[in-house]
C-alpha cells in the first residue's frame, strides 16, 4: 500500500510541478528586458556632478490589493530615474529615487514612510499605491511637513485639502461626471445601478446617487452584488422590471464579466455602461463576446493611438507606452500613469526651486497645465489633485479592443 | 414588482442550487466515508476550475479533454491531501482532522494564488449557441450542463455507495471504524479513496462552472459555505438530500434577492443553515445521523 501511495503522490507531486512550471512561464516578461539590457550600449551620458537628489517612494509592490497597481507604479519609477539621470539629471546634479514596498499593508506603509523622511532625508516621497496606505501616512507628512504626492484615486486624500499632500490618480466622482454628460447627450433620463458590494463599487453607487438627480437622470433600481457572486441575472431581472433605458454597472473584475453575460443571457438589448475599473485586457477577456458594445469612462492611455492629433496629451501618451513598452515588453497602463505624473510633478518642481521641502510644495501646488498621463493637471491651495472630467474619455469595446466612443 | 421575474429568479436559483449541490455530494462522499467534514471541498472546485482553464488556454487542450483531465489531477491532489494531512493524523480526534481540512483549505488557496495570481479566468461554455428561452425564463445552455452534472453525479455516487462493494466498504469504514478493519476493510485505503473522489466530483464542479463564474484563486471559500448549508440543510450523508438542499440554498438566495433586497443574498443561505442547525440538525430528509466510534 505505501509503495502505491508513494507513487500516487510522485504522479501528484509531477503534475503540480508541470502546472506550476506553465501557469509560471508567461508571467516572467522581465527576464526578456534584462537579457537585451545586459550589456550596456547606451550613448555617452553627461556627467554628473554632486550629491544625489533623494525622492522617496512608496509602492505596493506586494500583497493581495496592491501588487498589480504598485508593480507597474515601480516599474515606471525605475525608467524615470535613468531616464532623468540620462538627460543630464536635475539642473546636473544625479536623482535618486529610493523605493519601499509597503506591502499593501497601512502599518508598513507607515514604517516606510518614517525610513524615508527620517533616515533617508528625502524631499519628497511619491505614492503609496492604495487609498488605504496613503491615509493611513497623511498625518506623518503634515507633522514632518514633507511633499507626499499620492498614487491612490480616493476623495479624501485631497478633500479637505492637506497642505503637504497632492494625488495624480484620477478620483471616482469625474468618471462619473464624464459618465453622466455622455448620457445626457444621448438623453438617457432613467438608468438601472448594479454595484460590487466592495469598496470601489459602494462608493462609485454613492456619488452615482448624487450626481444622477443633479443631471436629472433617474434612478430606477438599485441592485448589489458580491465580489465572489457567480451569477448576476436576479439582479438584472429586476432591473429590467423597471424599465431603466440603461444599465450603469459599477465594479472591478470578475463580477462586471458576469453581469455583461447575464445580460446577453437574459437577451437585455439597452445600452451597457461600466466604470473605469473594467478599463483592463481581463475584462475583455473574461467577458469575451459579451465585452462588445459595453461604453465605459477612462483614462486616455487606453485609446491613445485613436486620439485626434489635437490632443494634448497624445504625444506624451504615447512616448511614455512606447518608453514602457520597450524598457519592460509589456503595455503601460493607468497605474504606472499615476506614478510617471507624480514624479514628473516632483521632478518639475525640483527643475525649478531645487531640493527644499517647503519650497517643491509650493512649487507643486502652482503646477498649471502639466500635461501627464492621467490628464492635465491644474493645481491650486484649494485642489490637490488638479483634473477635471476631461480627464476620462469614453472609451467603448469593438471587435475586442478599445475605441472611443462616438459622441 | 409584478410576478414576471418570477421563472427568471426560479431558472437562476435552479442553476445555482445544480452547483451548491455538487459541491454538497463533495461533504458527503468524504463524510460518508471517514466522518470527517471536508472543508477543502471548495479548493477542490476551485482547482478543477484553474486546472480547466489552465489546459484549455496555456496548454491549448481540445475543451472536452481540458475539462476532463482536471478531473483524474484534483483526484491525486485529493488523495494527496489524505495522505498528508489525514492518514498521519489518524489516531487524532475527528474535530482535530477537520480542523486540519480548514488548514489544508488555506493552504490550497495561497499555493493557487502563488500559481495563478490573483486574476480571473474564462472558459468557453460546453456547447455554443443564444441562451433558450423557457416560458418567460432565459437559460444559458451551459446552465443545463451544470444541472445534469449535478443530477448524474449525485445519482452515480448514491449508486456506487449502496450497491457496490467497494462502496458498501466507504460506508462501512465511517459507521465503525474497528469493525470493518475486522471484516477485512483496509479503511485508510477506503479514507483515501474517499478523498480522491470528493475531489474528482470537486473537479467536475469546478470546469462545469467555470464558463459561468470565470474561476480565480479565491471561489472555493464562497462554494464550500454554501455547499456545506446545502449539505446540512438536506441532512448531510444524503445525496438526494444535497441536491435538494442544494436546489433549496440557490432558490431562496434568488428569490430572497429579487424580491426582498440583492444586499442580503448571501444572510438567506446562512439564516437558513441557522435555522436547520437549531429546529432539525438531522436534516430535511431526516436521515439519522451517522456517528463515528468513539
Amino acid at each position: 500500500m505505501d509503495l502505491q501511495v508513494r507513487r500516487v503522490v510522485t504522479v501528484v507531486v509531477c503534475l503540480l510541478a508541470t502546472l506550476l512550471l506553465v501557469a509560471g512561464c508567461p508571467k516572467a516578461p522581465e527576464d526578456e528586458s534584462s537579457l537585451g539590457a545586459g550589456m550596456p550600449t547606451r550613448p555617452t551620458k553627461p556627467a554628473l556632478t554632486g550629491e544625489p537628489i533623494k525622492v522617496g517612494a512608496i509602492f505596493s509592490v506586494t500583497g493581495t490589493a496592491g501588487a498589480p497597481l504598485g508593480t507597474p507604479e515601480k516599474e515606471t519609477a525605475l525608467m524615470v530615474e535613468e531616464m532623468v539621470n540620462d538627460s543630464g539629471g536635475i539642473n546636473g546634479r544625479p536623482l535618486k529615487i529610493i523605493i519601499e514596498d509597503d506591502q499593501s499593508d497601512n502599518t508598513q506603509a507607515a514604517t516606510a514612510a518614517k525610513k524615508l523622511i527620517e533616515a533617508d532625508q528625502v524631499v519628497a516621497v511619491v505614492g503609496p499605491t492604495l487609498s488605504g496606505t496613503t491615509l493611513a501616512i497623511v498625518d506623518t507628512f503634515e507633522k514632518a511637513q514633507v511633499p507626499l504626492i499620492s498614487c491612490a484615486a480616493s476623495i479624501k486624500i485631497t478633500q479637505p485639502v492637506k497642505k503637504w499632500v497632492f494625488s495624480t490618480a484620477q478620483p471616482d466622482v469625474l468618471a462619473v461626471a464624464r459618465l453622466m454628460e455622455y448620457l445626457k447627450a444621448k438623453q438617457i433620463k432613467s438608468i438601472a445601478v448594479l454595484y460590487d458590494s466592495n469598496p470601489f463599487g459602494k462608493s462609485g453607487a454613492e456619488v452615482l446617487d448624487k450626481q444622477a438627480p443633479e443631471n436629472g437622470i433617474k434612478i430606477v433600481a438599485k441592485e448589489t452584488f458580491e465580489s465572489k457572486d457567480t451569477d448576476m441575472t436576479t439582479q438584472l431581472t429586476k432591473a429590467k422590471a423597471a424599465n431603466p433605458e440603461a444599465v450603469i454597472c459599477w465594479g472591478t473584475n470578475p463580477g462586471p464579466a458576469i453581469v455583461a453575460k447575464n445580460m446577453k443571457q437574459l437577451k437585455m438589448s439597452i445600452p451597457l455602461f461600466m466604470s473605469h475599473g473594467v478599463a483592463n485586457r481581463k475584462f475583455i477577456e473574461l467577458a469575451g463576446d459579451a465585452a462588445e458594445g459595453v461604453v465605459f469612462p477612462a483614462g486616455k492611455l487606453l485609446v491613445a493611438e485613436t486620439l485626434p492629433e489635437t490632443d494634448k496629451q497624445r504625444q506624451v501618451l504615447l512616448d511614455y507606452s512606447k518608453a514602457f513598452q520597450g524598457k519592460y515588453g509589456k503595455s503601460a497602463d493607468t497605474f504606472g500613469g499615476h506614478g510617471w505624473d507624480a514624479l514628473q510633478l516632483v521632478i518639475q518642481a525640483l527643475k525649478q526651486v531645487g531640493p527644499d521641502r517647503a519650497k517643491l510644495r509650493d512649487a507643486i501646488e502652482s503646477t498649471k497645465d502639466f500635461v501627464g498621463i492621467s490628464g492635465v493637471f491644474n493645481l491650486s491651495p484649494t485642489d490637490h489633485n488638479g483634473l477635471t472630467k476631461d480627464a476620462f474619455v469614453m472609451v467603448t469595446i469593438k471587435g475586442g479592443n478599445w475605441t472611443l466612443a462616438e459622441q | 414588482m409584478d410576478g414576471s421575474g418570477l421563472p427568471q429568479f426560479i431558472a437562476t436559483g435552479i442553476t445555482q442550487g445544480a452547483i451548491y449541490a455538487l459541491v454538497a455530494v463533495g461533504f458527503n462522499l468524504v463524510y460518508s466515508a471517514t466522518g470527517i467534514i471536508n472543508f477543502a471541498q471548495g479548493e477542490f472546485v476551485m482547482l478543477g476550475g484553474m486546472f480547466a482553464v489552465t489546459c484549455y488556454s496555456m496548454l491549448h487542450l481540445p475543451l472536452a479533454l481540458a475539462v476532463v483531465l482536471p478531473i483524474a489531477a484534483v483526484m491525486l491532489v485529493g488523495a494527496g491531501v489524505h495522505y498528508f494531512t489525514i492518514r498521519p493524523l489518524r489516531r487524532a480526534h475527528l474535530l482535530t482532522l477537520i480542523m486540519v481540512t480548514v488548514g489544508v483549505s488555506v493552504a490550497l488557496r495561497g499555493l493557487a494564488k502563488v500559481v495563478w495570481g490573483a486574476d480571473a479566468y474564462p472558459l468557453p461554455p460546453f456547447s455554443a449557441g443564444e441562451s433558450l428561452s423557457l416560458a418567460g425564463a432565459n437559460i444559458n445552455p451551459q446552465s443545463l450542463w451544470v444541472m445534469a452534472c449535478a443530477a448524474a453525479t449525485g445519482a452515480a455516487l448514491t449508486l456506487f455507495l449502496r450497491c457496490t462493494l467497494q462502496g458498501r466498504a466507504m460506508v462501512a469504514c465511517a459507521l465503525n471504524r474497528r469493525a470493518a478493519q475486522l471484516v477485512g476493510i483496509r479503511v485508510e485505503r477506503m479514507h483515501m479513496w474517499a478523498f480522491a473522489l470528493a475531489g474528482g466530483v470537486g473537479a467536475i464542479a469546478g470546469s462545469v462552472l467555470a464558463p459561468i463564474a470565470l474561476p480565480s484563486y479565491d471561489v472555493g471559500l464562497a462554494l464550500a459555505l454554501k455547499g456545506f448549508c446545502a449539505a446540512v440543510l438536506g441532512g448531510i450523508g444524503s445525496n438526494a438530500g444535497a441536491l435538494l438542499g442544494g436546489v433549496l440554498v440557490g432558490l431562496l438566495e434568488s428569490l430572497g434577492a429579487g424580491y426582498v433586497s440583492s444586499g442580503y443574498k448571501d444572510a438567506f443561505a446562512f439564516f437558513v443553515l441557522l435555522l436547520v442547525l437549531l429546529l432539525r440538525p438531522s436534516g430535511l430528509l431526516n436521515v439519522p445521523t451517522r456517528r463515528e466510534e468513539r
